[in-house]
């Protein structure tokens, strides 16, 4: 399916006011979401016959810095047997940025989700087993944050090289 | 500053040093947990596996990653484009000339000039990035089978890789980290009598490879030790996201080469290999390095029919300019692309963000193949003896750099 039959298809089947808006800039073009509608709207993509997106290939976080105060997170999907792919977004507040968590549509979504968490600090509700991924479980703060100041020692050990 | 004292004693430290997710109370009678890793030579580097067994039975796998990590994402917000691909090289290390394919077409794509590029650079890329396939699988197999205890396996096949890196390196000055695949072009042409030797190889190649059949994949221990082992169902590798050979051998003709059609593999004729589970079960450890015994035959097939062309119709000629479509200022218009590509591996995809000001990525984030695959491992290895997981591990192949980052 292309872009433009895939969102009639979704306003039709889960309803008008599901999708926020349309990011066709975005490559492959995006729907954006709002973060409660998020697990239902990923629970039919996923299950629905005609999108069929039965791979999640990567999960993106981002922040968009302290002036802008909002976080997002992106989906990328694709369906192996019809080969078609939409991206998904949601904005957060960066205050305090909660998401519901797509383990248990896609498996692929733990590690991804954890990235996310480790290195931006948005928190997956749901999620089986929220540990930092990469970086060791007492590091402070998450690096990727655009106002991110890494911490002087580390267990004795300067973090400045 | 020299005698400044780095590290201070803490008894404390040494407790925080060994992060556990079990603890001795959590676990049930006659369960035990056993470390393997950071440095073990069947961990394919550093990675620390958290394993709770019951006797000889694994319960549960928990992998301890970030020993690797260099958060290439943070480096690449700081840094235009074209500085990023050294560090995309040393992503996976082994496949460096993959991932810069893929970087540079995605950067490609968002400046609009990926039609632009001129086919005999296009044909070159596919050379190297193909070698460095083979390398990649080489590597993949040898060390798998020293893993289960074949060591010959594991020279014979490093010997031919030399070879593959030598060829490299004569392209590009480097043995494995190359940047040689620049955006909008190459680095250079490929040096006068490269395509003839490239050729000899692939002719002394072949035969090596039946060779490494006879003695790996037919060979009774092998196939004792991989047939009905950590068998993969197809279901499951799709909604673990699960791609590369590890998804083929599960029995799914999918490979983004053919899926997607980016470069100029649409123009090239190649079969992709699946696990049929001739020895056993598909999807168990022995149809994944069936399939990587056999994509090493596409790949040549590939490095013929695109050695044929730049011999032929797009053969050097004097004027030709690989840098002519390289851009001056990589600034591409404010947008968000995500592009993927096939790695040795899997899937590899680089997601990035451009506002459109600066040539420096807004953010750019990896998706690398090794790090989705071996989140897999738990559910593979649950069940299964300690031995096995050895076995299930290594037919995972993943290669840290990429793993952590």
């Amino acid at each position: 399916m292309i872009f433009e039959e895939l969102i009639n298809h979704i306003k039709s089947n889960i309803g008008e006011d599901f999708i926020e808006g349309l990011d066709e800039q975005c490559s492959p073009k995006a729907v954006v979401v709002s973060a409660e509608k998020l697990l239902r709207l990923m629970g039919f993509l996923h299950a629905d016959k005609e999108c069929y997106f039965d791979s999640l290939s990567c999960i993106t976080g981002l922040d968009n810095g302290v002036e802008k105060a909002s976080m997002e997170v992106i989906y990328n999907l694709y369906s192996i047997p019809y080969n078609h792919h939409l991206t998904v977004k949601v904005n957060l507040g960066r205050a305090k940025p909660e998401i519901d968590s797509v383990t248990s549509v896609w498996k692929a979504a733990d590690w991804h989700e954890r990235e996310a968490y480790d290195l931006l600090g948005i928190h997956f509700e749901g999620h089986p087993d929220l540990r930092r991924i990469l970086l060791p479980a007492d590091w402070e703060g998450h690096p990727l944050r655009k106002d991110y100041k890494h911490q002087e020692y580390y267990r004795g050990i300067k973090v400045e090289y | 500053m020299a005698n400044e004292v780095q590290y201070i004693f803490d008894q404390k430290n040494l407790s925080k040093s060994e992060p556990q997710k079990y603890r001795e109370e959590d676990l049930r009678r006659e369960e035990m947990i056993i470390n393997i890793g950071p440095q073990h030579p069947s961990t394919h580097g550093v990675l620390r596996l958290e394993v709770v067994a019951s006797g000889e039975e694994v319960v549960e796998v928990i992998p301890h990653l970030g020993y690797l990590h260099r958060c290439f994402e943070k480096h690449a917000e700081s840094l235009p484009f074209n500085q990023t691909l050294p560090f995309v090289d040393r992503m996976d290390y082994l496949a460096a000339m993959n991932s810069e394919h893929a970087f540079a077409m995605g950067v490609e794509r968002m400046m609009g000039i990926e039609d632009k590029i001129p086919k005999r650079v296009e044909y070159i890329r596919v050379v190297v990035a193909e070698l460095n396939r083979l390398a990649s699988h080489f590597v993949a197999l040898g060390s798998y089978g020293m893993d289960i205890g074949a060591v010959t396996a594991f020279f014979w096949m490093v010997r031919d890789r030399e070879h593959i890196l030598r060829l490299l390196e004569w392209a590009s000055g480097a043995r494995m980290l190359y940047n040689y695949i620049w955006v909008g072009g190459l680095f250079y042409d490929l040096p006068i009598g490269f395509e003839e030797r490239c050729k000899e190889f692939v002719k002394y190649l072949k035969p090596k490879l039946k060779e490494f059949e006879q003695v790996v994949m037919e060979n009774k221990i092998f196939v004792d030790r991989t047939a009905n082992v950590g068998v993969l169902p197809l279901d499951l590798a799709i909604n673990y996201g699960i791609s590369g050979p590890m998804l083929r051998g599960s029995g799914l003709k999918y490979d983004l080469r053919r899926a997607d059609g980016y470069s100029v593999y649409p123009e090239l004729d190649f079969e992709v290999p699946v696990g049929k589970g001739e020895v056993g079960t598909t999807g168990d450890c022995w149809d994944r390095t069936w399939v990587r015994v056999c994509e090493c035959y596409e790949s040549i097939r590939i490095i013929e029919q695109s050695l044929e062309r730049l011999t032929g119709d797009l053969k050097r000629t004097r004027d030709f300019d690989p840098r002519e479509m390289v851009p001056k200022k990589i600034r591409p218009k404010a947008q968000d692309l995500y592009v993927r590509a096939e790695n040795p591996k899997g899937e590899t995809g680089f997601f990035f963000r451009a506002d459109g000001r600066s040539d420096i990525p807004f953010r750019c984030k990896a998706r690398g193949a090794s790090f989705t695959n071996l989140s897999i491992i738990n559910e593979l290895a649950k069940g299964s003896l300690i031995a096995d997981l050895i076995a299930i591990f290594g037919s995972i192949d993943i290669v840290l750099g990429e793993v952590d980052r």
